[in-house]
């Protein structure tokens, strides 16, 4: 059985993939901005207050999407690591590298105004009795320890394959790690969960969350594509160097 | 003598003779677990209050000190390329290797904790819990370390590295590892146990492939 | 032996961190014939000898192995368990005495000839309960040879065997060579200097 990999210069696929997001960049750039303009104004001043926690519910709309995008950047790093170690899809790596400091931006931010929207109810800035604000932190060091990785490796060849293995080890490991730290909640304390009054989201809420989930994404991939390009650019440079050298 | 057992024995006499192993991680508990009341004071009913999570995260962590070696000794010298191509597949190595090292590091903490137990005023009820957890706990670490060891083979000083990427990974074994003792001393039965010995069994079971893949894309670039 | 009959290459190409190291590479060797690969630094010698070993997947192109038996190898893993290694590097732990690597080889690959047997050979029996640490550059080669003959593999796949050695061990690798081809064997050998022994020559260049 041959093994021939599928044949990949810099030089070759990226540039459609280039010429693609040159195009959906200004797009995405700018329904990033609307979304999250809308989203923001009819969460601040459309949305009645909490009955409990009054104005600073209203953190809950920076807050929550931005732990969704945590966790759904991760999953596409999960994935793009597949698709580059299985199907040995060309641009895998570059799309794993390029979300992780994203994803890592997106969790610091959910566990800052998790933190702000957590200090009125619980008198100090952190509480380990939420279950979801104690897994998205371990979530932030997997993801500095992802980007460490990438970083560490010289040859980048070996580094996308070694933050790849290590991109699915922690995506089999987190279901693990927040069904744990749910676990070692039970005893320490009553559950502190952050939640809006009743606990049912009101539907008056959930259009601008769902607003403000969406603007996040868009805002995502607007930074993912730049990023993207960026490394890309950089490759090239580094294929002419090397070239040149030779 | 099978190829497993030539490479774990061979494993466990380096271990041995390079002046480390056992002894490094067994002085490194010892004397973290020393410095402890320095830092939260002599009180001993707060000492025992803390004491089962503190000798957990200490064996872990004193169980990862030799880890970035696991591979990267043999990889620098060539070793890793003769194992490769050896009858022994590289995820019996892998195994082999994760055995050698619990053998000398892990093992030799868990008898050393209830010495350790003692100086930070271990409730009673929580002394059989401790070897018990710490003994099904510790191969988990050996697991998901090498692992780790596998991915940061090729990087100089790459031990920090190492135990940023396993730490986190390893927070399940902590949790119950530490909440089996905790449960016993405080008589909340939560199955902590139960759910150690599960995920160290996963573990164990699974590291093995992760850890090969990890040496053959090292030795492929 | 004879358990090989050709080792073929056809159209090989290799590329390592986006670099082509060479392309169209394509030669074969038959039983009992020894390959020496030559060239610059840079031409690639110690990759294609990674590829042939299955250590390092190659680009493209194809590496075929035919059994004796009839059957034809392609796939690296099984191409390295048909393979006795002597790279770069050694492979030798400084901790351990010289017969203790010798028979954690022997162990390992499940040699079936005495350990003892095979330092004489090498002579290296003298020392051999010397720790490795203290062996000089071409003793620790001998140690290789000897890792090379317990591991009774039928292609042999040499990194320049011939630095660090004196006249003597020179001699000592090429008999070997010699001894292992007249059984039957293969072997391709890198190297700068001439081996002593009757070997078709192939020139890797610049890509």
């Amino acid at each position: 059985m041959a093994v021939s990999m599928t044949r990949i210069t810099v030089l070759a696929n990226p540039k459609r993939f280039l010429d693609y997001s040159s195009v959906l960049l200004p797009w995405t750039g700018g329904l990033a901005f609307v979304l999250l303009a809308v989203g923001l104004y009819w969460a601040l001043f459309e949305t009645p207050p909490d009955y409990q926690q009054h104005e600073t519910v209203k953190i809950m709309f920076v807050h929550v999407p931005a732990a969704w995008m945590g966790i759904f950047v991760y999953s596409l790093i999960a994935g793009a690591s597949l698709g580059g170690l299985v199907f040995r899809h060309p641009l895998s790596d570059v799309a794993a590298k390029s979300a992780a400091p994203l994803g890592a931006a997106f969790t610091a931010l959910a566990l800052v105004t998790g933190s702000l929207w957590g200090r009125p109810t619980w008198g100090t800035y952190w509480q380990w009795g939420d279950a979801r604000l104690v897994s998205e932190l371990l979530l932030l060091f997997i993801y500095f320890g992802y980007i460490a990785l990438w970083n560490a490796i010289d040859d980048p060849t070996r580094a996308a394959k070694a933050a790849a293995v290590l991109a699915l080890v922690g995506a089999a490991d987190l279901p693990i790690i927040h069904f744990s730290v749910e676990w070692w909640n039970t005893l320490h304390q009553p559950n502190n969960t952050l939640v809006l009054g009743g606990g049912g989201i009101d539907p008056a809420f959930l259009w601008p969350l769902l607003i403000m989930a969406l603007g996040y994404t868009v805002l995502f991939v607007w930074l993912w594509l730049l990023r993207m390009r960026t490394e890309i650019f950089e490759r090239r440079a580094r294929a002419l160097m090397m070239a040149k050298g030779a | 003598m099978s190829a497993f057992q030539a490479l774990l024995y061979r494993d466990m006499k380096l271990a041995f003779r390079a002046g480390g192993g056992a002894s490094l991680a067994m002085a490194f508990f010892g004397l973290v677990i020393s410095l402890q009341p320095f830092g939260v004071g002599p009180d001993l009913m707060l000492l025992s209050r803390i004491a089962g999570g503190v000798l957990w995260v200490t064996a872990a962590l004193a169980a990862m000190l030799s880890l970035d070696r696991l591979f990267q000794a043999d990889y620098e010298d060539g070793s890793l390329d003769i194992i490769a191509l050896s009858p022994l597949s590289l995820e019996w190595a892998a195994t082999a290797k994760m055995l050698a090292h619990w053998l000398t590091t892990g093992l030799p903490l868990v008898l050393l904790s209830p010495l350790l137990g003692l100086l930070l005023n271990l409730p009673a009820p929580g002394y059989l819990p401790l070897i018990m957890s710490l003994m099904i706990g510790t191969p988990a670490l050996s697991g998901i370390g090498a692992i780790g060891a596998a991915l940061t083979l090729s990087i100089r000083r790459g031990g920090l590295i190492l135990v940023l990427i396993v730490l986190p990974l390893i927070s399940p074994t902590l949790i119950f590892g530490a909440g089996t003792v905790i449960d016993a001393i405080e008589g909340t039965g939560r199955g902590a146990f139960a759910l150690l010995a599960a995920f160290s069994v996963a573990v164990v079971g699974l590291s093995p492939f992760a850890a090969a893949a990890s040496v053959r894309l090292n030795l492929a670039n | 032996m004879a358990v090989l009959s050709l080792v073929e290459v056809q159209d090989l190409l290799c590329e390592r961190g986006g670099r082509r190291v060479f392309r169209n590479l394509s030669f074969a060797v038959a039983t009992g014939q020894t390959l020496t690969l030559e060239g610059p630094n840079g031409a690639g010698k110690t990759s294609a000898l990674r590829i042939l070993s299955g250590l390092l997947p190659q680009t493209a192109g194809e590496v075929r192995v035919h059994m004796s038996a009839g059957y034809v190898v392609s796939d690296g893993e099984e191409r390295g368990r048909l393979t006795g290694w002597v790279g770069h590097y050694d492979g030798v732990k400084g901790q351990l005495s010289v017969s203790e690597n010798a028979s954690f080889f022997a162990a390992l690959y499940g040699a079936r000839v005495a350990v003892q047997g095979v330092l004489d050979r090498v002579g290296l029996s003298r020392i051999a309960d010397l720790p490795a640490q203290y062996l000089s550059a071409g003793q620790r080669k001998r140690l290789s040879l000897a890792r090379l003959i317990l591991s009774g593999r039928p292609l042999w796949l040499m990194d320049e065997p011939l630095s660090s050695l004196d006249a003597a061990g020179r001699r000592l690798t090429a008999e070997l060579i010699g001894e292992h081809c007249d059984a039957g064997g293969i072997a391709i050998v890198a190297t700068h200097e001439t081996l002593g022994l009757d070997a078709t020559r192939f020139f890797l260049g610049q890509a």
